[in-house]
Parts: structure tokens; sequence; C-alpha cells
């Protein structure tokens, strides 16, 4: 531990880190723990990551204690909370806004693993992991949802929840079982609450081990080559904690405007209307965030048998059930997916190409859920659907053999100690603006 | 573990080690036991509660129902809609081959008929089994289709029309088009006279 402090306080330090190295521990793993060089600003998002998991526990304790998990009072007390409780409205604002920026931020680290292959070996488990943390980030925010009790609420559970249905033989015995009930009602509103407070606690826990794992080899960085030696890294504070804290700037700068200035724009005006169980609304749509999901889900409108018999092997209802949680798995499973020894897009001129239909294949998808299921959306909706399966199915296995990678850097460092400064920043001009 | 294992694979007729492995399996599987009945009632406790479960019947009276009205009325929580269908309807719904249908099932099958007319007065009213009974929750995933109001949007075979995923129902509450798998569900229902029903 450093100790530059005044001798009592080091002498404590000293007393219980003899005995709880808890200390030791702190100032290996974020202060001198060695870090990639040239990590690029695209790194800044697994931090800010973590930051928002913070923003969104510490304003959903505080708006948990004026909440009341009942359907007769939780649309009132959420505007209890936005009229009444002192500054509730911005608050609830905070805790609203914070699970869309929660998925911007994810979605953007994600991409970037994908872009730069981080999930390859050896950082196969802490991808997994990082799948896990998006499953329960998802199944956090759905609950979550309901809580108001509004029209999307009450109809978004509704239609999720009966995703279950289309499992064989028990599917209804699940929903019934999920809902506590024959319908969306009281007990489904208290365990959603119950869950909703619940997993973000969960997710702190898989944070823990996905650092764990990360810190096993340490970052991948914008090259994807490994560190050669000490020449490669630098310690983490203060080079990387004043980087972090600078992208934490701008990222409060731009969650403050939506905050203040459009705190419901990426919410539904459906939400305050209090929900009616015999009405649903014209349109139902998710949040913003499960759209490209979702529009695979609705992309399988046909069944699935064996042609001209007539038999069915898959109903559409579980064909699209299993084509979007199909989508996940296959993100899970990339490492086995794409077998390329190089890491980096940088040097894979045809993986990048593809990384970037896939990118753009996924912001289609979203506007495809967007939109109701008629006309010409479904088709275009398995059009998206076959791009996104296309990717990990087709694209990632062969470019594995068919792809000849340009020559690697020999180092990290190698460009920059050229003086140069080239490799790393000028062939990824695009990419570097954050 | 190890050490049972050994054994058993050392000496299949050695008494010491058998009986080590049958104390092993048979404490383990007690364990195992207990430990899925005491799982058990935490699990059950997510069931319907037995004030959920207490079955609401509810009676409908069909009278004021004109030809080409509907209505919907509340039933666990779920909405029953009874549509009066008219001549048109009830064609539209029988002059087809249903056995192609997604989900195969003759308009006939999927009403009760009501009591023979002679009994009652009222036997104008209701000429032969006009009611279609059906609970409007869309068996894809749970939406309620509309089509129950005069004015909406009934789909492309005059039934009802679900907006959450596009599937079309008939004038039978029959799936014709769309992702949902199943016929809009007949609830349980008989009659009590010719113009009343009772659901549950």
């Amino acid at each position: 531990m450093a100790s530059n402090g005044n001798s009592t306080v080091s002498g404590v330090v000293k007393w219980i880190d003899h005995r709880l190295p808890i200390f030791t521990f702190m100032q290996h793993e974020t202060h001198d723990y060695p870090t990639p060089r040239n990590l690029s600003y695209w790194w800044n998002f697994g931090s800010l990551a973590g930051i928002v998991l913070v923003i969104m526990i510490v304003s959903g304790l505080v708006l948990a204690m004026q909440y009341n998990p009942s359907t007769a009072g939780a649309f009132d007390s959420v505007e209890r909370i936005m009229r009444d409780v002192n500054s509730g409205w911005m608050l609830r604002y905070i805790h609203m806004n914070g699970a869309s920026f929660f998925f911007i931020v994810v979605y953007i680290h994600i991409f970037r693993g994908l872009y730069y292959g981080s999930f390859k070996p050896p950082r196969e488990i802490l991808w997994i992991l990082g799948v896990v943390i998006l499953i329960l980030m998802m199944g956090t925010a759905f609950m979550g949802y309901v809580l108001p009790w509004g029209q999307m609420s009450l109809w978004g559970a509704t239609v999720i929840t009966n995703l279950f249905s289309a499992i064989p033989l028990v599917g209804d015995y699940i929903v019934t079982w999920l809902w506590g009930g024959f319908a969306i009602d009281n007990p489904t509103l208290n365990r959603f609450f119950v869950f909703h407070f619940l997993l973000p606690f969960v997710i702190v826990a898989v944070v823990f081990l996905h650092l764990w794992a990360l810190h096993r080899f340490g970052s991948n960085n914008p090259l994807g080559i490994d560190a050669k030696g000490p020449q490669d890294k630098i310690p983490f504070h203060p080079y990387y904690t004043v980087k972090d804290a600078f992208g934490l700037g701008v990222f409060l700068i731009i969650f403050a405007a939506a905050v203040f200035f459009f705190p419901n724009y990426m919410g539904h005006p459906d939400n305050y209307i209090p929900a009616n169980a015999l009405v649903t609304p014209d349109h139902i749509v998710p949040e913003w965030y499960f759209l490209p999901f979702y529009a695979m889900l609705r992309a399988i409108s046909f069944d699935i048998g064996i042609p001209f018999t007539g038999i069915v092997i898959i109903e559409a209802k579980l064909g699209g059930v299993i084509v979007m949680f199909g989508s996940l798995i296959l993100l899970a499973l990339a490492p086995w997916l794409d077998r390329s020894p190089v890491r980096s897009a940088r040097f894979r001129p045809i993986y990048k190409w593809c990384f970037w239909v896939f990118a753009l294949d996924c912001i289609f998808l979203g506007y495809c859920g967007a939109m109701p299921a008629e006309g010409i959306w479904p088709l275009l909706s398995l059009f998206g659907t076959i791009v996104y399966f296309g990717f990990f199915l087709i694209v990632m296995p062969l470019l594995s053999v068919m792809e000849r990678p340009k020559p690697l850097p020999a180092s990290i460092s190698e460009p920059v100690l050229k003086g140069g400064g080239s490799l790393a920043g000028a062939t990824a001009k695009p990419m570097e603006k954050a | 573990m190890s050490d049972a294992v050994k054994g058993e694979a050392g000496d299949g007729e050695e008494h010491g080690g058998s009986r080590r492995d049958f104390l092993y399996l048979t404490a383990g599987a007690m364990g195992g036991i207990g430990a899925l009945a005491v799982a058990w009632p935490f699990f059950n406790a997510l069931n319907p509660a037995q004030d959920a479960l207490a079955l609401a019947t509810i009676e409908v009276d069909l009278e004021p129902v004109e030809v080409g009205q509907s209505i919907t009325v509340q039933w666990r929580g779920k909405p029953v809609f009874i549509r009066h269908r008219d001549r048109a309807e009830i064609e539209a719904a029988r002059d087809i081959d249903w056995e192609t249908l997604p989900d195969p099932q003759s308009d006939s099958a999927r009403l009760v008929e009501p009591p023979p007319p002679e009994q009652t007065a009222a036997v104008a009213a209701v000429p032969d089994a006009d009611f279609l009974v059906v609970i409007g929750v869309c068996t894809h995933l749970g939406c309620i289709p509309l089509g129950q109001k005069p004015g909406s949007d009934k789909g492309d075979y005059g039934g009802w029309f679900c907006p959450c995923h596009g599937s079309h129902y008939d004038t039978s509450g029959r799936i014709r088009k769309g992702p949902a798998p199943r016929n809009l569900a007949v609830p349980e229902y008989s009659y009590l006279t010719p113009t009343r029903i009772q659901i549950g």
C-alpha cells in the first residue's frame, strides 16, 4: 500500500492489510494493474457500464422506498413520486433514462468486443459472463418496466410472459406459475418488484466474476495482439483512471441532457395510461433496447415442418421464441464460431465489412421491431434475422478459414517507439472518434 | 468420492468398500430428496393462490345483444367475447374447408347448442347457435384482439384482428393468418335458458 499519508493511518492500514489483504488487492487491481498502452476510447465503456450500474442501484433504492407494489397503488405511487416526493421527479427520470443509457453503453461495449475480437481465447469465459450480465440486465429492465403499471407495462409483460407458453407440454403451466394467477395481476406485480430489486445485486456479483476473468489476462487492445513485455503496458492509475474519468464526464453531460431536457424521449406515452386488462394498446412496442430481439421474435410467422406432409415440428410461436433466445446464445458462442487467430478487425479486411453489415443489421432489426407487424415488415424482419444468424453461423466460421489477414505488428509498443505512431493511430481513424 | 470409487473398482467382494458406497449413496439420495421436498413449497408458493383458484362463474344475459353486436365480459380476469353473428358471418364461418385451417375445427364444434326452442317463449330471439363465445385472448402472446367495437379492425376474415403481431381470426374465432398457433379458446359454458349462459 502506498503510504504517503500520516503514519498512524498507514499503521492501521498495515495492521488490517496483514490480516485481510484488501488494500494490497485494491492497489494491485485498480492502481498498478498493467494495462495495454494503446487502448482507445472504445475501452471506456466497460467502466462506464459499472458506474451506470451503481447509478441505477442508488436511484432504484431511493425510489423503492416510495413505491407501492400493488395493482391498486402502483401507478398512483409513481405519480406521487413525480409530484410530491422531494426530488422524486429527478430520481425517477434518472432511473428511467439510466436504463436506456445502460443499454447504450453495454451495446457499444459488446460491439467493441466483436470488432476487436475481445471474445477470443483466452477470454471466452470473460465474454460468456458478459452475455450472462446482458441477459440479467434484460430481465431486470423488463420487470422494471412493469412496475409503473401503465398500459405498456401490463401488455408488454403479457406478451413477454406468454413467450413461455410456446414451450411444448408444460408451457401453459409455466405461464400460470409465473403469473401466480390466470392473468397478469397483483401477485405478478409483487414478484416482479421483488426480482427487479434482487437481480441488480446478482448482476453486481457477476460483474465481479467478469472483472476477475478480465484481470486474469488483462484487457484486449485495438491491435488485438498480446503484450510482449512491460514496455507494452502502463499502470491503470493514473493513465486510465483519468481517461475513464474524462469519458465519464462526457457521458454525464449527455445523460443529464436527457434527464433534464427530454426525459420521456425514449419512453412510450401509452405507459402514462393506467393499466387496463380489457384493452390492448393498438400497437405494443417494447422499450427500444429490446426492439431488435422483438423483430426476430415476430419474424418467424410460419410453422416449420416436413414439407408436403403437413407435419409441424416447430410451431411459428415456438420458432419465434427459439430464434429470439438463440440470438443471445449465438452471441455467447462467438468464441467457438470465429476461429480466426487474429483478434482485431483492423487486420481482417473481410470481417471488418461483415462486422459493419452486422451492426447495421442490428439497427435495421430495431427499426423493424418498432413497426407494426403488417405489410412488408414481417418479411424485412425475416431478412434481418437471416443476416443476424448468417453473421454468426456462416460468416464467422467461413472467414476463420477463408480470410487472409493483414500482417500483424510485432508488438503494441513498436509503432509508438518507432516514432511514427501511424499504425495504431492512422489505420483506424474513423473508429477512434468516440 | 475417490475413496468410494476406488473401493468399488478395486474389489467387488470387499464388503467395506461397497458398504461405504451404499451409505454414501443412500445418505446422498436422502439428502437430495429432502432438499427437493423443501424446495417444492417454495416453488409452489408462486403458483396461483387459493383465492385466485376459487373459480368464478358468471352469468350473461344474451337477450339484449342484437344481431351483429358484440359484447365483452370479464371472466377470471380475462375478456370473453360474445358475438351475435349475422347470417353472412355464420355462412362465412361454415362455407370453408375447415380441415385445411391452421388449427382445424368446424364452426359447430366451437359452439354449445342452446336448449331446444320449444321450451320457452323467447325462441325467436335465438335461432340456431348464433352466439359465438370465445376467450378474447390472442393465442400468440396474449394480447386482446380488436374487432369488438363497431368500426374497429376485424381483420381479413371479418372476425378479430390482433394488432400486436398481426393474427387474423375468422367469424368463428379460428386463426386464419398470422403467428398465433391456435384458435381463440372457447371457455366452458352452458345455456341456463335459451337466452342466458353461464361461463365457468
